[in-house]
């Protein structure tokens, strides 16, 4: 049981931390929270059971045609209904679930609202000690691990970096150093869907694809985010790897688990921001207060 | 006689001046006066759930529009009046009279017990974490079928007045009187705190005020009326289920009333009248319903951030440069103190 809780904590940890480090970036970035973001891992994953399954591609050509495609839609969908309206808050906040709904329901006509699977990318298991672990896993594990280490040195190594991280941190300064923070902020959008694209590609073989499955992980990403503290980075990781590892104990050491993992993790969040207001990471930004 | 005068000059000075009050009154005399018209069930249904629903919207826009304590899992309050009332009709078998009351205050008690940890949070923090308490009351539900109802919820509650007609000016009366309430509230002193709060607590702080008390009063406001919906909708519906705690019922009264026009309260009220029945309507497109739905929400906000009411509210009243006061469009100088308006 142990080592259940070990690999399903770091596999969900690992997918969670993909998730709240893209929703992180956008809501640091552009200030918006994109309740669309976890549509988005949705569509990843759709996209590589359309390319993979249906139109029966290599997953060397599918995967980064999946990803490249659910990128893009991310980067249009910012350009043409949250740029122009990006200083009415609340609106882009209903347009964000409004976008999520049309992808949840495009997906029920065009896919229909069965069960779907996809096909691991690699077969076999290794058993180290005795735990059985699929070569999925740790493939899936690898990339996603490979794709933070590479946001992170985006983020603190590249000009990009500097700018999204500065716009973040003030966004009207940011624009009189002469910054254009609208590209910054669209760039940054490209990032954090493409982080959602990654992961919901590494997961399709893992999860059961379903036309509702991004509201379940939409709640914990929040959950992550405030817990780590709204626009950190490193409390986007921290948080994630809490909350999957609090939610697989659960599942695996109560009876019921699977109907209070959601309500424990949160109640332990909840503990947490009432301890910490901002979150473990977060801080109280100047003039934002 | 005198008194019929007065009136006929209220009515011409203060209402039919401004095209917004002539919607506003034409609207609720249409509610009113409809079962003349018609008294096919399935349009006063419809209007029923869209009165209980629009005071449901503006409860949220009481607290997260005006106040500005964005709460995002206010299908808590419509949840725990829901199952209060449920459990109280069906186990101890009393009447509505009594128990929607009972829900209500249900509602205002979680609503301090929400508030009170809340305090300390502030904007997306409070929203998001205000998000976690449905759905852990929701666990809690799952978890002790027996009492709760399960998945299935608690059905076999008695209904709400005898007759269908009965039903539908219980809920369109009291949509009436409680939105007016709470404009009300949002107009009086304790309303301009609210104000004051949502724009810099700080400020508020410093000026001598209690902000803890009004954000708790303002929860607790909140909770009440949202409290009433729930407890309505339990006895329309004749059910309490999990979907009224769902994360979908929080957003609903969100997307209303940012499509109707937040810190109005009017606004949540034509958000809820717009878009419920519009929804029953796209029933005809049967599988691509929620898209149309969802297609219409994206571009009316795309067009119109600022919600529908302020949109057309801008478009067909100017404010006086003078005196702030609001004139038709088509006025060329100010009805009350005469400035040039073009």
């Amino acid at each position: 049981m142990l080592s259940d809780i070990l690999v399903y904590g770091l596999m969900n940890g690992a997918v969670y931390a993909m998730l709240a480090v893209g929703f992180s970036l956008i809501f640091g970035a552009a200030r918006i929270i994109n309740l669309a973001h976890t549509a988005f891992f949705m569509v990843g994953a759709y996209a590589v059971f359309y390319t993979g399954t249906s139109m029966a591609l290599h997953p060397v050509i599918a995967i980064p045609l999946s990803i490249l495609v659910v990128t893009l839609i991310g980067v249009v969908v910012y350009f043409v209904f949250m740029e122009p309206i990006r200083e009415h808050e609340t609106a882009v906040l209903i347009i964000t679930v409004a976008v999520a709904l049309v992808f949840q329901e495009l997906i029920l006509i065009v896919f229909g609202g069965h069960y779907r699977g996809v096909s691991s990318i690699v077969s076999g298991y290794i058993s180290p000690m005795g735990i059985r672990i699929s070569y999925q896993y740790l493939l899936t594990i690898g990339v996603v691990s490979l794709s933070l280490v590479a946001v992170w040195l985006v983020l603190m190594k590249t000009r990009l970096g500097v700018a999204i991280r500065s716009s973040a941190q003030d966004r009207e300064i940011a624009n009189l150093m002469g910054m254009n923070v609208a590209n910054i902020a669209a760039a940054t959008m490209a990032l954090s869907v493409g982080l959602a694209a990654i992961a919901g590609v590494m997961v399709a073989p893992l999860y059961t694809l379903e036309p509702h499955m991004w509201l379940d992980p939409l709640v914990l990403v929040l959950a992550i985010v405030i817990l780590g503290g709204l626009g950190s980075i490193k409390g986007s990781f921290v948080g994630a790897l809490i909350l999957a590892f609090i939610e697989v104990t659960v599942v695996f050491t109560m009876p019921g688990g699977a109907f209070l993992k959601v309500a424990i993790a949160l109640a332990i969040m909840l503990v947490i921001l009432v301890v910490r207001p901002e979150g473990l990471y977060g801080v109280y930004l100047e003039g934002e207060r | 006689m005198a008194v019929m005068r007065m009136a006929v000059r209220y009515i011409r000075n203060e209402i039919l001046v401004l095209p917004t009050r002539v919607i506003g009154v034409l609207f609720v005399i249409t509610l009113l006066l409809l079962p003349l018209l018609t008294q096919d069930m399935y349009i006063l249904r419809i209007l029923a759930i869209a009165s209980i629903f629009a005071i449901f919207a503006a409860s949220w826009d009481l607290l997260s529009g005006f106040v500005g304590q964005v709460s995002f899992g206010h299908a808590l309050f419509f949840g725990v009046a829901a199952y209060t009332t449920a459990l109280l009709n069906l186990r101890l078998g009393w009447s509505p009279v009594i128990t929607i009351p009972i829900g209500a205050l249900a509602a205002v008690l979680v609503g301090l017990l929400v508030g009170i940890p809340c305090l300390r949070l502030k904007g997306p923090y409070l929203g998001l974490a205000t998000l976690a308490f449905p759905i852990m009351l929701m666990g809690i539900i799952f978890v002790f079928p027996g009492f709760f109802g399960g998945e299935l919820g608690i059905s076999g509650i008695t209904r709400l007045a005898a007759l269908r007609i009965h039903e539908y000016y219980i809920s369109v009366v009291l949509m009436l009187v409680l939105c007016f309430i709470m404009w009300k509230i949002t107009d009086s002193k304790i309303g301009i705190i609210f104000h004051a709060i949502r724009e810099d607590e700080i400020a508020v702080r410093a000026s001598g005020i209690n902000t803890i008390r009004y954000k708790l009063l303002a929860f607790c406001l909140s909770g009440f009326f949202a409290g009433i919906a729930g407890g309505l909708f339990t006895h329309f519906l004749r059910i309490a289920g999990p979907s009224m705690l769902a994360v979908l019922m929080s957003f609903q009264a969100i997307i209303w009333t940012i499509f109707g026009g937040i810190v109005t309260i009017y606004g949540a009220v034509a958000g809820v009248f717009i878009l419920y029945p519009t929804l029953e309507m796209l029933r005809a497109a049967a599988e691509y319903r929620m898209l149309i739905f969802a297609l219409i929400i994206l571009l009316v906000l795309r067009v119109m951030p600022e919600g529908i009411t302020t949109f057309v509210r801008d478009k067909i009243e100017r404010e006086c440069p003078r005196c702030k006061v609001r004139n038709a469009v088509t006025r060329k100088e100010c009805r009350v103190c005469f400035a040039d308006m073009r």
